[in-house]
């Protein structure tokens, strides 16, 4: 790309842009095209998408607004950022909806075209923010992307190649190519992108192509912006990488899992937001091996999950909350069963339909005690969206060990966001290999179903098809040993205790707690679990930047938990705990430890931000409302 | 007929070392013993044949086969069955199921089992009442009937189990009779047979809580008049001196009209038949077993299995892409090095 004297080219550390618009506008895609861009720039990057649950709320509305945060950085980065330095604001909507969130001196650019007086009207403005002075405090270029993608595109309609409706769709690529330039950000990957994209309709593939160079050129031509600006390639660990959401790092772990274990995956589930990914993206591996179904309903995905467990697959479903309230009988069944499964809990925002669309760690109390009786099982949680790979293997690979249902917990935030992940060499993932049991283990050649490992208290698998081991499970209670019914009161208090130890058997082989605290001198200690691990890590990483001793603890293993752990919570001062709820897993601690452990929580559906996190854990640990004593920082996630 | 060939088994072969618990008198010992009986004729291996049950009385009999076997949860049976029969092709997966299981909290399952044609066999046991939990009208009591829940009588409209499995294009339905062994046999061999899901309803008596529900079919006196036996091929008459005979209204229904009448006009049963109309005209006959009521296969016909076609698609993907490489997957899309 070349460059134009005149301007200066500004070295950012990092930047955060967020792109915000109807949700006809494409902003998605504008986001995630950035992102590979800057991806491919070799930035380190976290994402956070935020769109409505209407598949198309009213044009121009607030409720229809779309928007795609990305934050990229020259360092390695946890968070998608707290608060733009970039707006692109598509219409009225979009503005009023975004601009509180945008830095103040910060970069607002706005298609002009859409602030006319139905716009403002169906945004709510009494008057124009573009002239009432709304917008002083920002470097605002209004731009006219609608007129000017509709001029770049003028042959192409006149030609009667597009019509003017499809013309103006093309402005999100008009809006992409100018960010792009003012970033130094190469076309290429999007232009092929967009050309296999519309391989069936080259016309609109060649009208977004055009858009998108008009976009740039606009930025190098017009003399409306003085700087650019660049973000050079950060510095990661060597190795290979790409960018991946959770979804598809799950979807991938669970393939790898199958690989890794020899067994083929089985797939049931019912489509659900933020869960329903995971389906598309296993119903292109087949020929890994991969069955996929869609069941009729929840139940029936569990359901046919439980009957491949039963047959020898590496049996895998998938919901969120709503979904996971419906399959927790049958989670009873697994578990009375005594059947290797996995359930994954995208988290929404709930109770109910709730939040379809946003994010919540609200299930947990949910999916380790919502069954009848007493019916423990491993929860495991992943903490971003590459994680969720590694965070699958481990759920399977509990699963397999000790015969017991897991869940996997992701939520709507890791489901959707984006981060470069470096690729893991397969020979280093886990071995999942498992043994079918095919010879009778009782004494006289009977087969008995409920003789466990003394190691693991797993029971033996023996799959149909294996001569002589007929058996039969089922979800009344067990005989110890023979798996015959029974209900003898002593009985069902010794099976209720070896289940109950079988589950706590796998924090066994956990290693010990991994606790950040560099200086070793801290007196307060942050406790999180899941997605808010980036911004914890923020959080505490700038802390300690301003002079106050931190330590930070993230739990993978919810239940059961790590061993050590009263041990580590007593070590501390203060204990601080934060989370997406009202306070799940502080209150269970709490129980635990006899801690005094102080709960921060929030659900608004979004997640933390790291600058709200450093003023609870300030106050919640230190005693004291002062976060900061400057506003300087070294990676920008922290805007004060 | 003797299996396989590896060796005869016999009925005991089939059979469980556990007590059978069902009431004195159950219709269920006589299924049990037919379905017993009837598996080593199949050829059937006890190690490769499964049976699925959901709850109810009827759903305790994985128990007492020694085969591989799932006691379930309510209602769940076909859904659990689906993914053993997609997983392993080389299984014998039967669904053992009841009136209040498949059609009440089930319905769903049963529907989508039987429209999606999985090669599963289901066998529903329809006694007309819910008898594990003593006695409440089922989704097959007929209108007006006097239980615990309903003392003035039931006002749910009963379904019609052969009628809901047409109406979801099962691809093998038939209805038998618990104490007709040979009859049961002989529907169930067929079901065995068919390819994809099948469907069959066992009248099934309570002694205990609604005894003799099938009286009007069963009894020495009022049998003869009252079942109708559908015989591929033959056409459909009934009566001690097969006196009445079926006949197709001018709007698509069945009537029964004095074989004399009939003439021509009396239908013959085909099975075999694509369109599932005939067959479901023939199950309107008869909405509860207190009169002339059609036994026997009201159809089966070929269609694409479900397993099968999903096995399919993972043979083309793999013919398409070559076997899945782990390596090659994760760096699908765009990858980058970084270089130390």
């Amino acid at each position: 790309m070349t460059e134009t004297a005149a301007r200066h080219r500004v070295q950012l550390s990092n930047a955060v842009i967020r792109f915000a618009g109807d949700s006809g506008d494409g902003m998605q895609l504008t986001g995630d095209r950035f992102t590979t861009q800057s991806a491919l720039a070799g930035n380190d990057l976290a994402t956070l998408p935020d769109f409505p649950a209407e598949i198309r709320a009213p044009a121009g509305t607030l409720a229809g607004v779309s928007s795609f945060q990305l934050h990229f950085s020259d360092k390695d980065i946890h968070t998608p950022g707290d608060r733009p330095d970039v707006l692109v604001a598509m219409n009225p909507a979009a503005l009023l909806k975004h601009l509180e969130a945008l830095k103040p001196g910060g970069t607002l650019i706005v298609n002009a075209d859409a602030f006319e007086k139905r716009n403002l009207a169906k945004a709510g403005y009494d008057t124009n923010p573009l002239e009432d002075g709304s917008v002083t405090d920002y470097q605002v270029h209004e731009v006219a992307l609608t007129d000017l993608t509709l001029r770049a595109l003028q042959g192409q309609v006149e030609a009667g190649e597009l019509n003017k409706k499809e013309a103006e769709r093309c402005k999100n690529m008009f809006a992409l190519g100018l960010v792009s330039w003012m970033f130094h950000r190469p076309l290429d990957d999007t232009e092929t992108w967009l050309t296999t994209k519309f391989a069936k309709r080259p016309e609109l593939a060649r009208a977004n192509v055009a858009a998108l160079h008009a976009g740039r050129n606009y930025g190098e031509t017009t003399e409306a912006f003085t700087f650019t600006y660049e973000v050079k390639a950060a510095k990661l660990t060597p190795g290979r990488y790409r960018n991946i959401t959770g979804n598809q790092a799950l979807a991938y772990g669970l393939v790898a899992a199958s690989v890794r274990s020899g067994l083929p995956l089985f797939y049931g589930s019912y489509p659900i937001t933020p869960a329903s990914d995971i389906l598309h993206e296993l119903s292109r591996q087949k020929h890994f091996g991969v069955s996929t179904f869609q069941a009729e309903d929840e139940i029936a995905a569990i359901g046919s999950v439980i009957g491949a467990a039963f047959g020898g697959a590496l049996a895998v479903t998938a919901s969120s909350g709503p979904g996971i309230a419906l399959k927790s009988e049958a989670m009873g069944l697994a578990l009375a069963t005594e059947l290797p499964l996995v359930v994954v809990d995208v988290q929404r925002g709930g109770p109910s339909t709730g939040l379809p669309t946003k994010t919540e760690q609200s299930d947990l109390l949910q999916v380790l005690y919502g069954r009848n009786g007493e019916a423990p099982m491993p929860v495991v949680a992943a903490t971003s969206p590459a994680d969720c790979f590694d965070a699958a293997i481990e759920a399977c690979r509990i699963a397999l060990t000790y015969r017991t249902p897991v869940v996997l917990l992701s939520d709507g935030y890791l489901a959707n966001s984006a981060e470069p992940w470096r690729l893991p060499e397969v020979d280093d993932l886990p071995d999942l290999r498992v043994e079918f049991t095919t010879e009778p283990n009782g004494e006289d050649g009977t087969f008995l179903p409920y003789l466990r490992d003394p190691d693991t208290l797993a029971r033996p698998w023996a799959v149909p098809g294996t001569p002589g081991l007929q058996h039969r499970i089922g979800g009344l209670e067990k005989e110890d040993v023979t798996g015959h019914i029974s209900y003898e009161a002593d009985n069902h208090q010794r099976m209720t205790d070896l289940r109950a130890a079988k589950v706590a058997k796998v924090a066994d082989a956990l290693p010990p707690t991994p606790v950040e605290d560099p200086d070793g001198a801290a007196r307060v200690l942050v406790v999180g679990w899941g997605s808010t691990d980036g911004p914890l890590r923020a959080a505490c990483h700038e802390l300690r930047g301003r002079g106050r001793a931190v330590a930070r603890i993230h739990l993978r293993h919810l239940a059961p938990l790590p061993r050590d752990l009263d041990e580590l919570l007593r070590r501390y001062d203060r204990v601080v705990c934060a989370e997406n709820n009202s306070g799940q897993l502080a209150m269970l601690l709490r129980a635990r430890t006899l801690v005094d452990v102080q709960p921060y929580t929030r659900v608004t559906g979004q997640p933390f931000s790291s600058a709200e996190l450093m003023e609870a854990i300030t106050t919640l640990g230190f005693g004291t409302g002062q976060a900061a004593t400057t506003a300087t920082t070294d990676n920008g996630e922290v805007g004060r | 007929m003797t299996g396989n060939g590896e060796g005869t088994l016999t009925r005991k072969d089939f059979a469980s070392d556990r007590e059978v618990r069902w009431c004195p008198g159950c219709g269920d010992y006589a299924i049990l013993a037919t379905v017993q009986g009837l598996l080593p004729d199949l050829g059937a291996r006890p190690e490769s044949t499964v049976f699925v049950s959901g709850i109810g009385c009827s759903s305790r009999f994985p128990y007492y086969m020694d085969t591989y076997g799932i006691h379930s949860i309510h209602g769940r049976a076909p859904a659990i069955a689906t993914g053993l029969a997609i997983t392993r092709p080389d299984l014998d997966v039967w669904v053992v199921t009841g009136d209040g299981d498949a059609l009440s909290i089930g319905g769903n399952h049963l529907v989508h089992a039987l429209r999606r044609n999985v090669d599963i066999t289901i066998l529903m046991f329809n006694n007309e009442i819910y008898g594990l939990t003593k006695g409440q009208y089922s989704p097959t009591s007929p209108l007006g009937i006097v239980k615990k829940s309903t003392p003035m009588g039931s006002i749910d409209r009963p379904v019609n189990p052969v009628a809901l499995a047409l109406g979801a294009e099962a691809t093998f339905v038939a209805r038998s009779i618990d104490t007709d062994r040979q009859h049961l046999t002989e529907v169930l061999t067929a079901a065995h047979r068919h390819r994809g899901a099948s469907f069959v309803e066992i009248y099934q008596n309570c002694n205990v809580f609604n005894d003799g529900a099938f009286a009007a079919l069963k009894d020495r006196d009022t049998k003869a008049h009252n079942q109708i036996r559908l015989t591929a091929g033959q056409p459909i008459t009934f009566g001690p001196d097969g006196e009445h005979a079926v006949v197709a209204r001018g709007d698509g229904s069945m009537k029964i009209v004095p074989r004399t009448d009939a003439g021509e006009r009396v239908v013959v049963h085909d099975p075999h038949k694509r369109e599932p109309t005939t067959a479901f005209a023939l199950a309107r006959l008869a909405h509860n077993p207190t009169g002339p009521t059609p036994i026997g296969v009201f159809r089966d016909v070929e269609a694409p299995v479900y397993d099968e076609l999903l096995r399919e698609q993972l043979d083309a993907a793999r013919e398409r892409q070559g076997p899945g490489e782990l390596r090659a997957l994760l760096e699908g899309g765009n990858v980058w090095d970084v270089i130390g």
